[in-house]
Order: C-alpha cells, then sequence, then structure tokens
C-alpha cells in the first residue's frame, strides 16, 4: 500500500539483520569445525571403539571414552544431589521465610557467588576439600565425592536464583488460600507453592546440571584424573571435559582429533539436554 | 502414627534456616578464605610488577594488561553485535520463524560449555586462521562466548521499555532509526550496561577459552598477535603447577575483588540511571 | 472556507473486524472540529489515519482516500514522516520524554534540521507561550519534565507538537484525566491556537465539544453519524441517534 525509497532506514536495517544472522553464523561455525576435526576419528577407528571403549591411550591408538562419559554423569549426578537439595532449600527460606531486607541482599550476594571464577573453587577445593575427604573418608582425597562437593556449590547459584524466581512467581493468592484452610506454612509450600512452581524448579535443576557436566577448570583440579570407571566415591576419575582439557596443549595428530572426538560426544549431551530443558520447561509452562 | 503438622512445620523452618545459613556460611568462607590468604601478599608492588621466574616472585602486571585488553576489546566487538541484534529483534521484526531461528542459534550458543569455545577457538582461530595464540584469536572467541548474554540482557532492557515512549517519538516525526538512538537506548541503556558487565566479569574468570586461544605467555602483549596471559590463567597455572601458594592466593584475591568491583559498578549503573528517570 | 482535510470512503478494517465503514468528512482550515462518539465509534482511528501512525499496526487494511490540501496521504510518493511534522497530535495520556523540559520541547526541532541555537531557543519559548505553560516553567527549563503535574505535563505536550510549526493538531481526549482548572486552560489555548492552526478533538465529553469546537462530527460504530456545525448538533440535530448520545442517552 505504501512504498518507502530506499533510505538510511533500509541500510539500517540490513545491518542489524546482518549482526542478528552473526549468532546463527558463529552456532553454525563452531559446528562445523568441532564436527570437522571430531567426526572423522570415529569413522577411522570405529564410533562403538571410542564411545564403548575402556582404555583411553591415545599415543597407542586407543580412544575408548566410556569411563569419562560415566564420569562426567557421575559427577553432574553428584552434583546434583548436594546442590539441588541444599539450592531448593535456599530458595525457598529465602522466599518464603525471609523479609524484604534480606531478599534485596540475596541477589547481589548470589551474583558474587555466581562469580567467582571456576578456577577459585577448584583452588579451595584442593586445599580444603579434597584432604578432608581424604582424612575423614579415605582414598587419595582427589574423588568423585570431592568432586560432587565443589560442583555442589558451584551450581547453588543458578538452582537458588532460578528456583527463587519460580517461587517467587507464585500468586499471593494460593498461598491465602492454604492458609485459609487451616494448613501450616510447610503444608502450603509442600503441596501448594512447589508443584506450583515445580517447571521453574526443575529447570533450575537441569540448567545446574548442564553447568556441571561442562565444568573444567574446577573438575581438573579435584577429580584426579584417573582413567577407569570410578567404584566408589572415593575413587579418582576423568570426565569428558578434563579429557580435552588436560591434553589439548600437547596433543598432535590422531590424538588431538580424538580429542574433539571427545568434544564431539559432550556437545551432542549438552544439546540433547539444553533440548530436553527447553521441551519440557517449555510443555510444563503452556500447560 | 501421624506426626502433629504444627511440629512438622516448625521442623522444617529450623532446617531451611540451617541450610541457608550454612550456605551463606560457604560464600562467607570462600570469600574470607581468599582474602585472609592471600591479602599479605597483595600490595602495589605485586600489582605493579610482572612475574619472574614463572610466577614464583615478582606480580601480575602482565597478565592485569592481558585481562583487560582480552576484555576490553571482546566488549568492544560483542557490544554493538549484540546490542545490534536485541534492536533488530526488538524493534525491526515480528515474531517468526526467522526470529524463533535466531533466538534458538542465541540460546544454543548460550549453553556451550567454555571448554567447547576453547576447542573451537584453537582449532578455527588459532589453527585454521593461523593466528596462533594470540590476543586476537582470544578476542575474537571471548566474544562469541559473550555475545548470547549481551543479547539476552539487551533484549530484555529495550522490552522494558514502555511502548508509548516510542509512540510519542514516531508522533514527533521521528524514523524507527531515530526513536532507537534518541530514545529506546536512553532508556534501556543501563540495563544493557548491567548485562556487558556480567559479560565483563564472566571473561574476567575465564580460563578454558582462553588458555587455549591466547596461550598464556608471561610477556607483556604489545600488538593482537602477541600471546598473553590472563589472571585466571596465571592463577591456573600457579595454583595446578604448584609454584606458589602465596602469589596464588593473592591472584585469587585479585579476581575477586575484580569482579567484585564490577559488580559494584554494575549495581551502581542500574539504580543510578533507574532514579534518574522515574 | 477552506479544507483542510477531506476523506473520501474511508474504510479501515483490523483483520475481519471493520473499524471505519466508509468515512466521508470535510474538515475545515483554522476551525476546532470535534469528533464525539461513544468508546470504539472509530474517532481515534481516523485520527491516526490523519497522522499516519496507523502504519506502526499490523494487520489493517485501508481503502478509501485521505486528502490533505488536496494530496492524498495515503497514496504512493508521501513520506510519513514528513507528513507528521505537518500534523501533530496530542494523546490521552500525557507522556513526557524522560530528560528536561527544554529537551522535550526540541525534540521535534532538532530532528528536523540543525537548528541555530537562537532559533531554537526562540521556537521553544514561542511554543510554550502558545500552550500557556511558559509563566509556570519559564525558571526551570532545564529541570525534568517528569517532575510536572498531569495538567503541566499534557500543556507540554501541546507544546512540544507546536514546536514543529505543523498546519494540523490532532488532540485525543487530551483532557480525560486533568483537573477542570487545567482543563480550561488547555482549551483557552485551542481557542488562540485556531486561529493558526487546524484542529481536530476527539473526545468523549459533549459538554466539552459543546463549549469549544466549531464544527461537530458524531461516530458511532464506524459510521459518520452526522456532521455540522457545532450549535446546529446541540440544539437541533437531524438524527435521533445525535440527539439521543448529546443527552447522555448512551455512550
Amino acid at each position: 500500500m505504501i512504498k518507502k525509497a530506499f533510505t538510511k532506514e533500509h541500510f539500517v536495517k540490513y545491518v542489524l539483520v546482518a549482526f542478528a544472522l552473526s549468532s546463527l553464523l558463529f552456532l553454525f561455525l563452531i559446528f562445523i569445525f568441532i564436527l570437522a576435526e571430531g567426526l572423522p576419528l570415529f569413522q577411522k577407528v570405529g564410533l562403538k571403539n571410542i564411545i564403548f571403549g575402556f582404555k583411553w591411550a591415545p599415543t597407542k591408538g586407543l580412544f575408548g571414552i566410556f569411563p569419562m562419559i560415566v564420569s562426567s554423569f557421575l559427577v553432574t549426578f553428584g552434583a546434583l544431589i548436594i546442590g539441588a537439595p541444599l539450592g531448593l532449600s535456599c530458595a525457598i527460606y529465602l522466599s518464603e521465610y525471609s523479609g524484604k531486607r534480606l531478599k534485596l541482599f540475596l541477589k547481589p550476594a548470589l551474583e558474587l557467588l555466581a562469580g567467582i571464577p571456576s578456577v577459585v573453587y577448584g583452588f579451595l577445593g584442593v586445599i580444603y576439600i579434597v584432604p578432608l575427604v581424604r582424612n575423614y573418608f579415605g582414598g587419595a582425597g582427589f574423588s568423585l565425592l570431592a568432586t560432587s562437593v565443589i560442583l555442589g556449590v558451584m551450581i547453588l547459584p543458578t538452582v537458588i536464583s532460578i528456583s527463587f524466581d519460580s517461587l517467587m512467581s507464585v500468586p499471593k493468592t494460593y498461598r491465602e488460600g492454604s492458609f485459609a484452610m487451616g494448613a501450616t506454612k510447610w503444608q502450603t509450600i509442600y503441596k501448594v507453592i512447589i508443584p506450583s512452581a515445580r517447571s521453574g524448579i526443575l529447570a533450575s535443576f537441569i540448567l545446574g546440571m548442564g553447568r556441571a557436566i561442562g565444568e573444567t577448570m574446577a573438575v581438573i583440579m579435584v577429580a584426579g584424573n584417573a582413567l577407569r570407571i570410578p567404584t566408589s566415591i572415593l575413587d579418582p576419575l576423568r570426565t569428558l571435559t578434563s579429557n580435552i582439557a588436560l591434553e589439548l596443549a600437547y596433543a598432535t595428530g590422531d590424538h588431538r582429533l580424538s580429542l574433539f572426538s571427545t568434544g564431539v560426544v559432550l556437545l551432542v549431551i549438552i544439546m540433547t539436554l539444553n533440548y530436553i530443558a527447553n521441551f519440557a520447561i517449555k510443555r510444563r509452562v503452556l500447560k | 502414627m501421624r506426626i502433629n503438622p504444627r511440629i512438622v512445620d516448625q521442623l522444617v523452618k529450623i532446617g531451611l534456616n540451617a541450610q541457608a545459613f550454612f550456605t551463606v556460611a560457604i560464600l562467607v568462607a570462600i570469600v574470607a578464605i581468599i582474602f585472609f590468604k592471600g591479602s599479605p601478599y597483595l600490595n602495589m608492588e605485586f600489582i605493579f610488577s610482572s612475574p619472574v621466574d614463572m610466577g614464583r616472585h615478582g606480580g601480575i602486571f602482565s597478565t592485569i594488561v592481558g585481562t583487560i585488553f582480552l576484555v576490553l576489546l571482546s566488549i568492544f566487538v560483542a557490544t554493538p553485535l549484540g546490542v545490534g541484534t536485541a534492536i533488530f529483534l526488538t524493534e525491526y521484526t515480528k515474531e517468526s520463524w526467522f526470529t524463533k531461528t535466531i533466538r534458538f542459534g542465541v540460546e544454543s550458543l548460550a549453553g556451550i560449555p567454555s571448554i567447547l569455545y576453547g576447542l573451537f577457538g584453537f582449532i578455527f582461530f588459532v589453527i585454521k586462521l593461523g593466528m596462533g595464540w594470540s590476543l586476537m584469536a582470544g578476542v575474537l572467541t571471548i566474544t562469541i562466548m559473550i555475545l548470547p548474554t549481551i543479547i539476552r540482557t539487551s533484549e530484555e532492557a529495550i522490552k522494558a521499555v514502555p511502548r508509548n515512549l516510542r509512540i510519542v517519538s514516531y508522533s514527533l516525526s521521528a524514523t524507527k532509526w531515530e526513536t532507537v538512538t534518541k530514545v529506546v537506548l536512553p532508556s534501556a541503556g543501563p540495563g544493557i550496561l548491567t548485562g556487558i558487565m556480567l559479560s565483563v566479569g564472566r571473561a574476567v574468570g575465564e580460563t578454558a577459552a582462553v588458555i587455549f586461544t591466547m596461550g598464556s605467555s608471561l610477556r607483556l602483549p604489545t600488538s593482537l598477535m602477541d600471546s598473553g596471559r590472563t589472571m585466571a590463567v596465571h592463577f591456573y597455572i600457579l595454583a595446578r603447577e604448584g609454584i606458589s601458594m602465596e602469589k596464588a592466593y593473592a591472584t585469587a584475591l585479585v579476581l575477586v575483588l575484580s569482579i567484585l568491583l564490577i559488580n559494584i559498578i554494575a549495581y551502581y549503573i542500574m539504580n543510578r540511571v533507574t532514579s534518574k528517570y522515574s | 472556507m477552506d479544507i483542510k482535510i477531506r476523506t473520501e470512503e474511508l474504510r479501515l478494517s483490523f483483520g475481519k473486524a471493520e473499524i471505519l465503514k466508509g468515512i466521508n468528512i470535510d474538515v475545515y482550515k483554522n476551525r476546532i472540529t470535534g469528533f464525539m462518539g461513544p468508546a470504539g465509534s472509530g474517532k481515534s482511528t481516523l485520527i491516526s489515519i490523519i497522522n499516519r501512525m496507523i502504519d506502526f499496526e499490523d494487520n489493517v487494511e485501508i481503502t478509501g482516500k485521505v486528502f490533505i490540501d488536496g494530496e492524498d496521504i495515503l497514496g504512493g510518493n508521501i513520506d510519513d514522516v514528513q507528513l507528521r511534522r505537518r500534523v501533530g497530535t496530542v494523546f490521552a495520556v500525557p507522556i513526557p520524554l524522560p530528560r528536561s523540559i527544554y529537551d522535550n520541547i526540541a525534540y521535534g526541532p532538532r530532528l528536523k534540521s540543525r537548528n541555530e541555537r537562537k532559533r531554537l531557543w526562540d521556537l521553544v519559548v514561542e511554543s510554550l507561550k502558545k500552550a500557556f505553560l511558559w509563566d509556570e516553567v519559564k525558571d526551570r527549563l532545564g529541570s525534568s519534565a517528569l517532575k510536572l503535574s498531569g495538567g503541566q505535563q499534557q500543556r507540554l505536550c501541546l507544546a512540544r507538537t507546536l514546536a514543529l510549526e505543523p498546519e494540523i493538531i490532532l488532540l485525543d481526549e487530551p483532557c480525560s484525566g486533568l483537573d477542570p482548572i487545567s482543563t480550561a486552560k488547555i482549551e483557552e489555548a485551542l481557542n488562540e491556537l485556531k486561529k493558526e492552526y487546524t484542529i481536530i478533538l476527539v473526545s468523549n465529553n459533549t459538554k466539552q465539544i459543546a463549549r469549544i469546537t466549531d464544527y461537530a462530527a458524531f461516530f458511532y460504530m464506524g459510521t459518520l453519524i452526522e456532521y455540522g456545525p457545532t450549535e446546529k448538533l446541540f440544539t437541533n440535530p437531524s438524527e435521533k441517534k445525535t440527539e439521543d448520545y448529546i443527552q447522555g442517552k448512551f455512550g
């Protein structure tokens, strides 16, 4: 109906489109290059030998990363076991039991905690948690237990802040209605508030999982880097992330390619996790 | 036998209280340990002299410079890209398959862990594009890494600007771009700046993505192609190689103080400018 | 009397809903014309076509013509940005920009051209005087416009449009939230302004229409029911509906 001449406005729009497309471009590049380096080895050595292989000795042509896949999952679940209940409890405490002042103090405090670099967590873990585990529980100290503890603490800010937001967004009327029917505070929380904030809480857990499974520096420092599947929580282990980080600097040839293959596996796991998270959350929210 | 719900209520309250307290204690402990163990070794000399003997002696000056260069340049590139994308998504299109695809791209980028950014940066910038371990490779990698954060927070800030401000601007004969630059962006400024500060904080603490792209040379980087070391990388090497506990604590302290400072600035911006305009 | 704005079979649909059903109206130059009618009658929509703010809505279909000084503003070669310099709008809710009083008024002119400082200053002063706001703010032009009272803010909005030196001023329920004194001030300003500008006042307040307009148009459900000199409409309306509306039987 109304046409406009090619103007500065059009120019601006095209530039902005290009900017917006850059995100897609970068994603594309990342996928392409990691896959390009990582996939060939699957073909050469065999998918099963890598993903289900038990022995990692890249200089000898053995690229089994199964123990690392298992270890990655183990530390993630470990982190969740420690971080999720604690984080949720804190979120509940902050949203239901604390006053305005505390809530105001909370956000910056959480952001500070979230801002502390992972290497610092790892460092403190080595100095304090590892000896603690060694002295009280035995083993080398560098262990699944120590890693879970550190990662659990690291995902606390994520779990707390997202669960907190979710709990706070439950309408006041729900609480009032429940109290009016004679329920105690805990009954209200347990039967009304948590179920209603369910999807946000779940999202916080999944995001925490995502953070844990992708964590590298802290894990390197406290996990011990053993190449076997841990049989107890006191055993040391190596995750997919630490595998890459520990060897990338000096790897060459097929060895280097195998690290990219590790990256491919990690990428697939993370993308799947993200997809499940988004999909699950969206479905619940739409309900 | 049913326990009296009132008793359960009280127990729960105590339990939650305890856990919250415990969590706060952890945070306080972390900051306190770093502070008390690090401050004895933190002095002017530490900040302004460069590492000597692999960091066993001397300070962290070259790493501070490396960090500042890396972060500033990354912000310099990522901000126009990120804010521009946010402006495009909110002001220049309606929701469509196109915008959904772009958002998907942004969300996906956000979910990629830093080690994979390191891997990508290494193969693409360092090797394939031949930059070697360099400031440039580091900057480009970190830029992509912080882009999603800037896009997200900018979009939120822009969306929060009331619609009728735009209407007024248009009715006074402004074009879309004029409205964006003169009305929307100034109002969204604080929110956008907060997102930038958040990204700065993340970049300062980043290790895995930096060590494989920018490298870990102890020399002061003087050009884009120079390798260099950031504080976080330096700290990691000190800690892992067991070079010096004292220097490690002191470096950690500088790192944590930087993050604290960045957060404080972000809050200051957010609060001060918001009150001025409302 | 010259015709400033003329519409010809103007229709507008929002998706499936027909908002304007064939409007034909002549708005005269240098007069205050009132558009009245209950909510949903289409009067605000009609305004948004004249100032081409309708461009910012999606899913809209418009047929017909709108002539300003003989030129169809819905035609192909009209620049909507230029048009909005000729057609100024004051909205129902005063919306000051979050900046100083001076910068609010100067916003429009600065977009127009690189004004020399002296000329811009004169323009701002003159606009504030015409909007009957100058005396109240002359000592604090640098202070935030958000600190003004509702009535002052609305006069600020009026001054803002005047600063663009338009030919037409559209006001959409400008006094809806204001106290009687502020309302009176704005009405006083409009009475003066009509000597220089063509003014359209949209209002659901029939008493206000009766007070200050020269011509009145009564809209109902997207149709122009009656249009003529205000006095005639109010003393001897031709349509029953008009009479009912004026008497407050509905609306």
